[in-house]
């Protein structure tokens, strides 16, 4: 049955694709089975590469005549199962759209293709002085389309913004073939603000085609400082004094014991393994500003009950100190047969709470959680150590995992920062947003989207989701943590 | 002196106005301080006063988020940051005492700063709204970072209250800057300023405001003082007149003549900031380049034209009129989905008849 309706589509993409812009032979369609969320797999019908804003249109109309699900995929580096393929649609990878189409120095902007990479834009403009500032870990293989659809964030939101900071404009194709622009390089744009609404919508409101992006000038200089505490709160609590000051450092990272040891054994990044937590400051700016800003953080450091401070002596030990920090998911990797990432986010002043939850909750499911931590905007990543040969362990990984971001919720933040809902929280949805919210998040996708082609069963949770969800999870009415004061 | 403002939760209130005027299909005008009601098309329907809902939810300043029912004044606002030593990053201007936080996100107007530190939609986090059905929906949150569900807080910046009356907002604050000066350099065309600023722009500066106007550039620098002093001594220049509340508040003298000489007739273009946009009369650019002022209403369609061509817009800012509309229309695709999402949010059409865009 699915291998004559693969047959019959693969003709009638090819009527406008390349033979090689059509996959439809199940082995080398597996390569498109799940994202970074290995844990969810699907083949999908097909997976089609168009190369021009033409083909992706005409992709996209077909598919809208014949309401045949789309799942757009850039470098499906997705933690949230964004880009996992639907066993009736096609995956439309736009991994051959991968240029840069333009470079403008004067108005510090860059035209790009979704497929081109994240890093590769900063590459690209590094000559002149200029920079893309959102870095999410991923930076290496993102995709920009896919930092699009995602609002992706990284290590330096906290000062630079988050993905919808540093967008200026895109091509859309909506899920009726139709192309429109969005556009906000005049910086004061009218009307509902649809690249806004664009930005993060996980591919169910169309497929982005071209992006203009914002370029900034490389800092003359970042420094950092590394904090190093007895007690995980205390680290916290210096993050708030920071900040209280007046500082916004450019990044500020919190690791806990577990994950400084894993880090330390990983890549030797000069971390103390007997602390209990580090933090790692990055001040960025001109000289002069960074010298004055350097000196005041660790001197709140200290005040708040640091150990230690030390100060990266050269540009070496600076990228030696974030070298831990960005292995931080490999260096967990490495010690536990799998892990499992949380996103969930906080108000930093709730961090001491959270993690001695967390530390309960890790004791009661018996699986270990190391806590990295963009402490300057509260986005939490816990990693749960699991092994997924043992019978039954994912799911219990799982489970806890929604505990987690449960109590965010609680504590009056998120399920999500950064690497959106997917498949993997939709079932949290249901916590996070009423009924009507939820009924108003499908009206807008109605909006765009009436056939409900794009990237169908993501993002957003139907009903019965929902009431699927609460009855595995609401146990006599009860909501998780009733002791928690709700925000 | 410590900053008192009212609390006060008339949400319930509002909601039975909702539900009265959506049973019978008619229009409600939304008011809150009125400072910007010159500023979009005139709306028909019985006022839905909505400055009395006041009061600060939640504000821990070591969180950089405020949260704030959408009736507190303004003024009463930046006090309060100010004595946390805190501020709006976008520099809103008020235009009166009056001015409310909803009108500021309703507006989505933004100062000096815009080009810099960013715009409202970049700062706003969440908020909790009664639609036109008169159900309240919550959006976004109060946390930094959040993707969870569309981003329907930003779709409220500059909706000019067509998609819902406003109950609370969640905003991101930042430090107040250490200090501030402003730096005076002479360029005879606005073609050599756009240039120069945006030369600037590509260097490592404190920049955080820019304005040319009859030949002369101002630029505002922002952070530390030793930040701030090197980058005086790299720049050169001549010490310049802090104008950048009169700008924000358009007391500057290039505004106040406005009414005197062109019936109150006030255009912006905005555009791409190094865009080449000739024009034969008197204008004053800011955010250097993306914001052009122009007195009278000239030629308004000619530009118009010009304007969209370069992938701008020009707004009549004061003294709109049936014929000259506020805002350009957008494309036709974009004004489709306007009217869709419009009824998604407001099905029986309540919302500040048309003061976005006719018909919507």
């Amino acid at each position: 049955m699915a291998d004559n309706k693969r047959e019959k589509l693969s003709g009638m993409f090819r009527e406008f694709l390349d033979q090689e812009s059509v996959v439809d032979q199940p082995t080398s369609l597996a390569a498109y089975e799940c994202d970074g969320l290995s844990a969810y797999r699907q083949l999908p019908l097909l997976v089609v590469l168009p190369e021009t804003i033409k083909q992706v249109q005409q992709v996209v109309t077909l598919c809208h005549e014949h309401s045949i699900p789309i799942v757009s995929r850039g470098a499906g580096t997705s933690l949230s199962g964004g880009a996992l393929p639907h066993q009736d649609g096609i995956v439309l990878s736009l991994a051959k759209m991968n240029r840069i189409l333009n470079i403008d120095q004067l108005s510090r902007t860059a035209v790009v293709e979704p497929g081109v990479r994240n890093l590769a834009v900063s590459e690209a403009v590094q000559h002149l002085g200029l920079y893309y500032a959102p870095d999410p870990s991923s930076q290496i293989a993102c995709s920009i389309g896919g930092n699009v659809a995602e609002n992706a964030g990284g290590v330096h939101c906290l000062k630079y913004g988050l993905t919808v900071h540093n967008i200026l404009g895109v091509k859309l194709i909506l899920p009726n073939g139709e192309l429109v622009i969005l556009d906000q390089q005049s910086l004061q744009s009218q009307g509902y603000d649809l690249l806004a609404l664009i930005i993060g919508s996980e591919g169910m409101l169309g497929v982005v085609v071209e992006v203009t992006l914002k370029l900034l000038p490389i800092p003359e200089c970042a420094r950092v400082v590394m904090g190093i505490f007895d007690d995980v709160e205390k680290a916290g609590n210096s993050v708030a004094d920071i900040i209280a000051k007046g500082i916004i450092p450019a990044g500020i990272e919190l690791m806990d014991n577990p994950a400084i040891r894993a880090a330390e054994d990983f890549v030797k990044a000069g971390y103390p393994t007997e602390a209990e937590a580090i933090l790692i400051c990055e001040l960025d700016g001109t000289e002069e500003e960074v010298e004055a800003q350097i000196t005041r953080v660790e001197a709140v450091m200290k005040a708040a009950g640091a150990d230690e401070t030390r100060l990266a002596r050269d540009e070496a030990e600076r990228l030696l100190f974030w070298s831990g920090r960005k292995a931080a998911f490999p260096a967990v990797g490495r010690i536990s047969p799998d892990y499992y990432c949380i996103d969930g986010t906080i108000p930093r002043k709730t961090l001491g709470v959270v993690l001695n939850e967390i530390r309960r909750l890790s004791e009661e499911y018996k699986l270990p959680v190391a806590n990295v931590f963009h402490a300057g905007d509260g986005n939490l990543h816990p990693l749960i150590l699991y092994d997924a040969n043992n019978e039954g362990e994912l799911e219990k990984t799982e489970e806890l995992g929604s505990k987690i971001l449960q109590l965010c919720i609680a504590q009056g933040g998120t399920i999500t920062g950064e690497h959106g809902v997917g498949v993997e929280k939709i079932g949290e949805m249901c916590v996070q947003f009423s009924e009507l919210e939820r009924n108003q998040f499908h009206a807008i996708r109605d909006s765009f989207d009436s056939n409900g082609i794009m990237n169908p069963g993501k993002g957003i949770p139907t009903l019965a989701r929902c009431a699927e969800f609460n009855s595995m999870h609401v146990h006599h009415g009860e909501l998780p943590f009733p002791e928690l004061e709700r925000f | 002196m410590a900053i008192k403002i009212v609390e006060r939760d008339l949400h319930e209130e509002f909601q039975a106005k909702i539900r009265e005027a959506a049973a019978k299909a008619e229009a409600l005008k939304i008011v809150g301080g009125g400072s910007k009601a010159f500023y979009g098309n005139a709306t028909e329907g019985e006022a839905l006063e909505v400055s009395g809902h006041s009061g600060v939810i939640d504000y821990d300043p070591a969180e950089l988020v405020i949260t704030l029912r959408a009736g507190c004044k303004l003024k009463d606002v930046k006090a309060l940051l100010a004595e946390h030593g805190q501020m709006f990053g976008f520099e809103p201007p008020g235009f009166s005492d009056e001015a409310t936080i909803g009108g500021v996100i309703a507006c989505g107007l933004s100062g000096p700063r815009r080009a810099f530190s960013g715009a409202v939609r970049d700062f706003i986090l969440g908020v909790k709204i009664l639609d036109g059905r008169g159900d309240v929906l919550n959006f976004g949150g109060r946390v930094i970072k959040n993707v969870a569900g569309f981003d329907l807080s930003r779709l409220m910046v500059g909706a000019m209250g067509t998609l819902g009356v406003l109950l609370e907002v969640s905003l991101r604050v930042i430090p107040e800057f250490e200090t501030e000066t402003t730096l005076g350099f002479v360029h005879e065309s606005a073609e050599e300023h756009i240039q120069w600023i945006n030369e600037l722009g590509g260097r490592p500066l404190p920049l955080s405001a820019s304005m040319w106007y009859k030949g002369q550039s101002l630029i505002r620098l922002s952070g530390s003082e030793r930040g701030v002093n090197s980058a005086v001594a790299k720049l050169g220049g001549e010490p310049g007149e802090n104008v950048w509340d009169q700008l924000k508040e358009q007391s500057h003298a290039f505004f106040s003549d406005i009414s005197s000489k062109n019936n109150g007739h006030l255009m912006r273009i905005a555009l791409p900031p190094t865009t080449h946009f000739q024009l034969n009369q008197d204008q004053l650019i800011e955010w250097g380049g993306a914001q052009r002022w122009l007195h009278g209403d000239s030629e308004l369609e000619v530009l118009r034209g010009r304007a969209s061509h370069f992938h701008g817009n020009l707004c009549v800012f004061r003294g709109s009129s049936e014929s000259k509309p506020t805002f350009q229309l957008p494309s036709d695709a974009v004004l489709t989905l306007h009217r869709s999402l419009k009824s998604k949010f407001d099905p029986a059409r309540i919302f500040n008849r048309g003061r976005l865009y006719p018909g919507l």
